[in-house]
């Protein structure tokens, strides 16, 4: 049996295009970064000065001041983003389940309907069911923002899961089943473990669409329910720089994490064994 | 120690016409080794899932000794099943595999380990812990499917396909370590198999299938020797078949009398004017000893197969074969005539059809 071994961690690859194809990250994601921290910390920046004349972290202590409303926004962010989350996972598993084991009769115009808001903008939805919303009682609140991040998030979450689905043999559940786990355990210790991977590619487009949408939280929470990128709008129309900026990076700092968190379930071998497709 | 029967058991699928399992009637006695022959598709899997409780019965009953287990779920059978591609956990060791389902049923972890040891050591793959399954070969993983099974001490064991997918060297010795473990641990055993030779090597009875449909329940020696149909003959490899009709001791055919032996065959057969069909395995013909029971032929083809020689003729319409020892019935060419002899003793009757 040969030992696995240990590899040292390298930034480069040996392959160029893929040092190429590292590098272009490397300038999208940091370059635009770089100016917004200057302009977070400046106090005084006018043209043509290349940088700023005085400095001040007035930004900051705004931003991380938890009797502004940036605290507040921050945190309606944060649940709003992880209820759409949670309720996409539990919607997703069944329905993901459904599309990509079985077959049934108008299977593709079922498809079709569940892709239909990440091919349509959820906008014109979103403008029709405004009114029943209101109807509800759930406009302006909450609840009714979450509902409305759930319509362009759902297709991502069903397409990844259906997508590990397809690879997953059932069998393996009858196994657990035969060797004495009950329903309940058999999904905690094969079926979980087997659609994590889409699980969690799903549950990362749906907190980062949801943590990035702007229109529809505006549209359905009535300009009563704040988040990060309301505020963030707010600011950038307010021609404060500073604090937009330093805003900005607070609104960028989750998705680098996640993205972070969740890479190796994205490439590579983990993703490989979703369904247990590749045993 | 588990008597399993089955009563008129019934299967069909949700959206199915036809029936998967129709009126299914089988006794397997305790610590019998019996085997679900049939081609693919003759309902002979979704037995093994009824019995272990996977699939539900849309009619009939599943009685383990006097207990009616209908409804019982899969997990409280005490019935396991190892799959014909094994099913093992990908994402755990070997050892976390063979103890799953004990972890199931909250052993303590050091009884587990050690429990995981004696069944790593009857399946002779100790020092196996720490693999992953995608580290073993097919083989072994069968054997580490086979511990994680009987590592629960279950009643029943099922096996889908168990040699199946094994290399023909390896078929041997999971064969062996197959019985032998079904001597040792008593257990009544029921496995799957499309392969009637497969089925002969192990089985104490074989119960074989066609079309959801039980065709006949017996030791293997039976169906090479008394077949109750032609279909059942030819799936035991036995085409060699002859119609005629009984008068006295003698089968009057197109191609001659034949006499036959009364004491062997079915009685309601041996009847004056009942029209019947004749039987005869390949081996049992051999090259004319007497004019009694012989018949001349032309030989279709040759077929040497090294250790025998098989001809091939063709009698009333009908293709035989007639298989022997290179040593006795040697010496024919294609086209020449030659006389073979059907022993009275060897020919069977069925029906008609």
């Amino acid at each position: 049996m040969t030992k696995l071994q240990k590899r040292e961690p390298r930034i480069l690859h040996r392959n160029p295009i893929r040092n190429i194809i590292l590098l272009g990250i490397v300038v999208g994601v940091i370059l635009p970064m770089i100016p917004q921290l200057v302009w977070s910390i400046s106090h005084r920046w006018y043209f043509p000065e290349m940088v700023p004349t005085e400095f001040s972290m007035r930004a900051w202590e705004y931003v991380g001041n938890p009797s502004t409303k940036v605290t507040r926004a921050f945190f309606n962010s944060l649940i709003i983003s992880s209820v759409v989350t949670i309720i996409g996972v539990v919607i997703g598993l069944p329905a993901g389940k459904a599309l990509g084991m079985y077959k049934f009769k108008l299977k593709w115009l079922v498809e079709l309907i569940i892709l239909a808001p990440a091919i349509v903008p959820p906008l014109a939805a979103t403008i029709g069911i405004q009114v029943i919303f209101i109807r509800m009682g759930v406009a302006d609140t909450m609840t009714g923002v979450i509902i409305a991040h759930l319509i362009p998030t759902l297709p991502y979450m069903i397409v990844s899961l259906s997508g590990v689905f397809a690879n997953y043999d059932p069998e393996f559940e009858e196994q657990a089943r035969i060797l004495g786990a009950n329903k309940a355990k058999t999904f905690l210790f094969i079926t979980l473990p087997a659609v994590f991977p889409g699980i969690v590619t799903g549950s990362m487009f749906t907190f980062l669409i949801s943590w990035g949408q702007y229109i529809l939280t505006i549209l359905v929470g009535g300009g009563r329910v704040i988040t990060l990128p309301i505020l963030l709008f707010s600011f950038t129309g307010s021609g404060d720089n500073s604090i937009a900026s330093a805003l900005s990076i607070v609104f960028v700092l989750p998705a680098i994490i996640i993205l972070f968190v969740t890479s190796k379930f994205l490439s590579g071998k983990s993703s490989g064994m979703g369904g247990f497709g590749s045993i | 120690m588990t008597n399993i029967t089955l009563k008129q058991l019934c299967k069909v699928y949700d959206g199915a016409s036809e029936a998967a399992v129709k009126d299914l009637n089988l006794e397997i006695k305790s610590g019998e080794l019996v085997a679900l022959l049939g081609p693919s598709g003759c309902g002979k899997t979704t037995t093994l899932k009824m019995i272990a409780g996977l699939h539900d019965v849309t009619s009939g009953d599943v009685m383990f000794d006097e207990n009616r287990v209908n409804t019982i779920r899969p997990e409280k059978r005490e019935v396991v099943m190892v799959y014909q591609n094994y099913l093992l956990f990908p994402y755990m060791n070997v050892e976390d595999n063979i103890g799953f389902g004990l972890r199931m049923r909250k052993i303590p972890k050091e009884q587990i380990a050690q429990r995981v040891k004696e069944m790593l050591k009857l399946v002779q793959l100790e020092g196996f812990e720490k693999r992953k399954p995608a580290q073993l070969s097919g083989g072994q993983k069968q054997r580490i499917a086979l511990a994680r099974a009987l590592i629960v001490r279950p009643k029943i064991l099922l096996l889908d396909e168990p040699l199946s997918n094994l290399d023909a060297h390896l078929r041997d010795d999971m064969r062996e370590m197959i019985l032998t473990i079904h001597r040792e641990f008593g257990l009544t055993t029921v496995f799957v198999t499309h392969d009637q030779e497969e089925a002969v090597l192990l089985a104490d009875r074989i119960a074989l299938m066609f079309d959801g449909e039980l065709q006949q329940y017996a030791p293997p020696k039976e169906f090479y020797e008394k077949p109750r149909t032609d279909r059942i003959a030819a799936f035991f490899g036995n085409r060699n078949r002859l119609d005629g009709v009984v008068q006295g001791d003698m089968i009057k055919t197109a191609v001659g009398d034949f006499k036959f032996n009364q004491s062997i065959v079915d009685a309601n057969l041996a009847i004056d004017g009942t029209e019947v069909r004749m039987v005869i395995r390949p081996e049992s013909i051999s090259l004319c000893k007497s004019e009694c029971n012989s018949l001349t032929v032309k030989i279709d083809k040759v077929i040497y197969m090294g250790t025998y020689i098989r001809y091939r003729i063709t009698v009333d319409g009908n293709e035989w074969d007639i298989i022997g020892d290179p040593h006795e019935i040697a010496g024919y060419q294609e086209g020449e005539l030659a006389c073979f002899t059907i022993p009275a003793e060897k020919i069977w009757l069925i029906h008609k059809t």
